[in-house]
């Protein structure tokens, strides 16, 4: 039972981190109509820079947790502004392309001056150790992964459904034109969406790299499960991807736990399923 | 999705006439490799990929489906035409046709799956299902996870053809290069082809005039997926090898990067592109994990600034369809 438990864990913490991935890539699908291929990328800038913020400044755990997704969410704000925005108006499939093309760079640079192996970066030292709930061993930082990327979610969730900001957002995705004849800057709106669904993924980061050791190819394969996890929920509501996401990660881990050979696979699998069954998505609407 | 190949101008007589001028000029021009001297292990491996490419380009030029998993078909084809040749002891052209039917067969299941939706949907799903082929290619036995089979015998087409002579080798593969490529070329200018092209452009049209959009999408799929698995059975004995990195996604971006480069849409683009992205990768061996950056740099650069590739810029300077 204890390997349960464990895998159970496991399985909500990835769990968090497709939910953070998937969130920030519904985001700035609604707003830039653009599938975000350099997410996993971005993701690995935002351990790196933490990472950086470590060894070079002396920063640590806590405020690199707030330094990295600014740093790489600006650098987002900067890809958007001279190459994203290029792009509006022509099929989505040119998003795709480009922002595949902007991973490869990406991924690329980091590889030669890191090579393909892992760079370790410490739990920080409050976080450290466990605790024994009885029917398990929890090791602090885990939990911690946990609790707070879901209380991101949900402060994301909140700030979109929620807030006038939120509405104006997704106003300007129903109808730019009648936004914009409000006094409302939309492009402008466009390149902070673009940041914000950024700086989610270097968050994921940051918190990523104590568990996982920080690689330049750490996002390249995580993020094509986070599209398997977007074709399951759908991208329909910001509730959706957060749930799927989660439910995903547990699901990943039960496999691990049950039949192991399957762990690799079974998103996958689970998305032919739930497509044969409902082609647009668990809470997609229909295409 | 117009916009995609917004300037393709209609199929004219004059068009037909061009494309075949151009198509007998690269015949000859490839004909005469064997005599010039050129390293012909490099131009078979670049002919593989842009049957690969050309098959790649049916569904996206013409289709409007941007496939991101095509590196399944050649994984798959290779995989099996490889083990077929190697543990049952079969003759290559049963090798290649074991290989072709895998790759029919896995079009067939992925397409009636990917075709459910529509856009990068689509293309997701398309990844999505290739990088769990990987995942099942890395456990199975019969692949040897990350050694690939290796150590192929090439043995005699149809009893005839020494396959381990580089220059019958050489012919065999551009035969079965130029084989394909007119049936893709036969296809886009039939009346399925015209359907494809009216698909891309308006689906919804094509579905109020009563076509079955969906059938159409899914056969092109499966012809795409299945000359894309003949090129990678071709492979097999071109390389004598088939490995992981052939089903990696990586190699279906790649894929996508030499169309893009010779141009969406257009006939002869994704073997110009196939060329160019295969000698990049030859002579610039050397610069190690930069390649894969000059790689990403092509790519933002075409999107942003070239869309139409090399071909669809000539084409479109000249107003000839190409």
């Amino acid at each position: 039972m204890q390997a349960l438990y464990a895998q159970l864990l496991v399985g909500l913490i990835n769990g968090s981190f497709y939910a953070l991935l998937s969130l920030g890539l519904a985001v700035i699908f609604g707003m830039l109509n653009i599938i975000n291929f350099a997410h996993g990328a971005l993701y690995m800038m935002g351990a790196f820079c933490a990472y950086f913020l470590l060894n070079i400044a002396g920063i640590g755990y806590w405020p690199a947790l707030i330094i990295a997704p600014i740093v790489v969410g600006i650098f987002g704000m900067i890809l958007e502004r001279t190459m994203l925005q290029w792009l509006s108006g022509l099929d989505h499939l040119y998003g795709l392309l480009l922002t595949f093309g902007i991973a490869l760079i990406v991924q690329g640079v980091f590889q030669n001056y890191f090579g393909s192996s892992g760079l370790p970066y410490a739990i920080p030292d409050e976080l450290k150790g466990g605790m024994n709930l009885g029917f398990m061993f929890l090791p602090i930082y885990r939990g911690w992964v946990v609790v707070f990327s879901l209380v991101v979610c949900i402060a994301t969730w909140f700030l979109i459904e929620k807030t006038r900001l939120g509405a104006n957002l997704r106003a300007a995705t129903e109808n730019p034109t009648l936004v914009r004849a409000f006094g409302i800057n939309v492009p402008r709106m466009i390149t902070l969406t673009y940041g914000l669904g950024v700086g989610l993924a270097a968050l994921a980061g940051v918190l990523s790299a104590p568990i996982n050791q920080v690689r330049p190819l750490m996002g390249a394969d995580l993020i094509i499960v986070v599209f398997a996890v977007v074709v399951i929920g759908g991208m329909g509501s910001i509730m959706g991807s957060i749930i799927t996401g989660f439910a995903l990660g547990v699901i990943e881990g039960l496999t691990k736990y049950f039949y192991p050979e399957a762990s690799n696979t079974v998103v996958f699998v689970l998305m032919v399923l739930v497509l044969l069954v409902k082609p647009a998505g668990l809470t997609g609407r229909a295409a | 999705m117009s916009a995609l190949t917004d300037d393709t101008l209609p199929t004219s007589p004059r068009a037909i006439r061009d494309e075949m001028i151009v198509f007998a000029a690269m015949a000859v021009l490839l004909a005469m490799v064997p005599a010039t001297g050129i390293y012909p292990f490099f131009v078979m491996q670049a002919l593989c990929f842009a049957l690969l490419a050309c098959a790649f380009n049916l569904l996206i030029g013409y289709g409007g489906l941007l496939s991101f998993g095509h590196a399944m078909f050649l994984g798959t084809a290779g995989y099996c035409t490889a083990h077929a040749l190697k543990v049952w002891g079969f003759t290559p052209e049963l090798g290649i046709l074991v290989g072709v039917a895998a790759a029919a067969a896995l079009s067939v299941v992925t397409g009636f799956i990917s075709i459910r939706r529509q856009g990068i949907y689509f293309s997701m799903i398309t990844l999505a299902l290739s990088q769990l082929l990987y995942f099942i290619y890395l456990q199975m036995p019969f692949t040897h996870g990350e050694d690939g089979i290796q150590g192929i015998p090439q043995g005699y087409l149809f009893g005839v053809f020494n396959l381990a002579n580089p220059t019958v080798l050489y012919y065999v593969v551009l035969a079965g290069f130029l084989g394909g490529f007119l049936l893709i070329y036969r296809t886009i200018n039939s009346p399925f082809g015209e359907v494809l092209k009216s698909i891309r452009e308006n689906e919804q049209r094509a579905i109020s005039l009563g076509y079955k959009t969906d059938q159409y999408k899914l056969l092109a799929f499966i012809l795409s997926g299945t000359i894309a698995g003949f090129a990678g059975s071709l492979k097999v004995f071109v390389a004598q090898n088939a490995s992981l990195t052939d089903v990696h996604w990586t190699m279906s971006g790649e894929i996508v990067l030499m169309t893009l480069v010779g141009g969406l849409g257009t006939v002869f683009g994704p073997v110009v592109g196939a060329f160019v992205i295969i000698a990049m990768q030859q002579y610039l061996a050397g610069f190690g994990q930069w390649v894969t950056v000059i790689q990403g740099v092509i790519f933002v650069a075409c999107v942003l600034t070239f869309r139409r590739g090399v071909i669809g810029e000539i084409a479109h300077y000249f107003r000839r369809s190409l």
